[in-house]
């Protein structure tokens, strides 16, 4: 049975056309004040720190669904903590203010730590909420996952508290690059440069070794695998130690960038992040990162030209928007069934 | 000394009794049909073979060993192989890597480039076509990628699942030969398959299941003209 509203022809002039509104409605907030090039371009760049956090949390999301058809509503919360592991080792070696060792190695530390504890904790997330739900009907995992998203926040609750906590601004240095009007911080280069070098490694990864391979070939046909000696708990474990680490990175990225975290904040996130895999095709790698770029992008510019009141509204509007007319997502293959 | 030995199989789908006191045996390098209408458990034996299923009572021994609590990959790594049921290639995937998944638990280069080598020799068309999306290709090409697959890792045995299924006649044919030359290279094989003249006729021994009991058993020259089989196959 196919419900989709749109189809064929239809739904490829709505896209086109929407696509070319988007732009339409950009170019003339860009050309109606010549002055406001400036802030189109700054936008982008708040746009593309956003959106490289929103990738990085995606990735996890489309990973995790391709290989197990589960939507993991906790990985927002993984996210959370990876967030505030980050924010121990800060506290660890002397707080926000005056931190007693090197910039370099305290904030490799961060990353590492999180990213390490973010990864096991998804491991374990999966060993014990969905691992024993295997072969239950799809609602069971699904309604699992949402529990231990609220057990991880609760958590984060009682051991935290409810009050905001604050990376220090400009940890990583003050200054920045100016071209011409628009000035990119030290930060932002540093966060989006990181989330490149993240998704870089992802992709070789997955294309070329041993195990990146076992994992593709596991989403496709995990019974298969196994018939290739595949260990599938092994490689399901492994994809959500992966996800789950980059989700820990995106975490401490976003501290860094905008400094307060709590125990809430993966919750947002994390529908945001999947968003961003729906949009971009969830179950694809690469989808997931255009997602997440689009997402963030059009979340700034919503605050940037319209209301920061708005901007949710806009960046679910754009996922209602894109399943309508391409509802397996951008980069996304239509479902194929099998006979 | 057989080298797979199935010991009074009992599988179960949840309360459903599948394999009922199943007892079979492949001896080395020996080619053995396993034949039987829709339905009858072929699969299921399969699957219990592989351990993707686990019996309820009964014994799975494999080379000498007792594996009926191993895990699948730890059957796969003591020589067994499968061609499974309409090939279920890694669609999206290269041939190359396909053949690379097949050989996942051979992790030593020097044999692997053996292995790749072997199986270009036997099929000269993989490595013509090495890049190519599995998916892509006819099926008779698919049926070649999956037999080249499942000889990746050396087995010593090699199970087949219809390998005639979904294929012209012409590739059915040819599948066959194929299953002769591989079978004549030492390779044990058991070949599960409704089309029993075709499988009857290249095989040494035959079993006959009908609703996951064996009914019928012997050499395959005897089968082929047993009263009993087509009874087996037109249900009594």
């Amino acid at each position: 049975m196919n419900l989709r509203l749109v189809r064929g022809r239809t739904a490829d002039v709505l896209f086109y056309a929407g696509i070319a509104a988007v732009v339409a409605l950009l170019l003339k907030e860009a050309l109606t004040n010549p002055g406001h090039w400036s802030l189109f371009f700054q936008l982008a760049v708040d746009g593309v720190t956003l959106g490289s956090v929103y990738a990085l949390i995606a990735i996890g999301y489309s990973m995790v669904y391709g290989i197990l058809k589960l939507l993991n509503f906790a990985h927002g919360d993984v996210y959370m903590v990876g967030a505030f592991i980050g924010y121990g080792i800060l506290t660890l070696f002397g707080g926000a203010a005056n931190w007693t060792i090197p910039v370099w190695l305290l904030v490799a530390l961060m990353f590492g730590a999180s990213m390490l504890g973010s990864g096991f904790l998804g491991v374990v997330i999966e060993r014990f909420a969905y691992r024993p739900l295997r072969d239950a009907p799809r609602l069971a995992p699904l309604i699992s996952a949402l529990g231990v998203s609220f057990f991880l926040q609760n958590s984060a609750l009682l051991l935290l508290g409810a009050q905001f906590r604050a990376y220090p601004f400009g940890l990583i240095g003050q200054g920045g690059v100016s071209i011409r009007t628009v000035f990119i911080s030290a930060t932002r280069i540093f966060v989006i440069a990181g989330a490149v070098v993240l998704m870089i490694v992802l992709t070789v990864f997955v294309r070329r070794s041993r195990l990146g391979k076992a994992m593709r070939a596991t989403s496709y046909d995990r019974e298969a695998a196994m018939m290739m000696g595949i260990d599938a708990d092994r490689v399901i474990a492994s994809t959500f130690f992966i996800g789950s680490a980059l989700a820990g990175a995106a975490g401490v990225m976003f501290g860094l960038v905008f400094t307060e975290i709590f125990h809430f904040m993966g919750f947002t996130a994390g529908l945001k992040g999947f968003t961003a895999a729906v949009v971009g095709g969830i179950g694809s790698i690469p989808g997931a990162m255009l997602g997440g770029l689009l997402i963030g992008l059009g979340e700034a510019y919503a605050t940037g030209y319209v209301s920061s009141t708005y901007q949710d509204l806009i960046v679910f509007s754009i996922l209602i928007f894109v399943i309508l007319v391409r509802p397996s997502g951008l980069l996304g293959t239509a479902a194929v069934q099998k006979v | 000394m057989s080298l797979l030995r199935l010991a009074g199989v009992n599988t179960y789908y949840g309360e459903i009794h599948i394999l009922q006191n199943l007892t079979l045996d492949v001896g080395e390098g020996e080619l053995v049909s396993l034949l039987g209408g829709n339905a009858s458990g072929k699969s299921t034996t399969l699957k219990t073979i592989l351990g993707l299923v686990r019996p309820r009572t009964g014994a799975v021994e494999f080379a000498g060993e007792d594996v009926t609590q191993r895990a699948t990959s730890y059957r796969i790594a003591r020589g067994i192989a499968i061609v499974p049921e309409n090939r279920r290639l890694f669609a999206p995937m290269t041939v190359l890597e396909n053949l690379e998944m097949g050989a996942y638990l051979n992790r030593d280069g020097k044999g692997r480039k053996e292995d790749f080598e072997r199986v270009y020799t036997l099929f000269p068309f993989l490595h013509e076509r090495r890049h190519q999306l599995a998916g892509t290709l006819s099926g008779g090409e698919q049926q070649m990628v999956a037999m080249g697959r499942a000889l990746m890792s050396h087995p010593k045995l090699l199970l087949m699942d219809e390998p005639s299924m979904g294929l012209a006649p012409i590739l059915v044919e040819r599948s066959f030969e194929i299953i002769q030359q591989v079978h004549q290279a030492g390779v044990a094989m058991l070949v599960v398959e409704q089309n029993a003249n075709m499988a009857l006729s290249i095989a040494d021994r035959g079993y006959v299941l009908a609703t996951g009991r064996l009914v019928l058993e012997g050499p395959a020259k005897q089968l082929l003209e047993d009263e009993g089989l087509r009874k087996a196959y037109l249900g009594r």
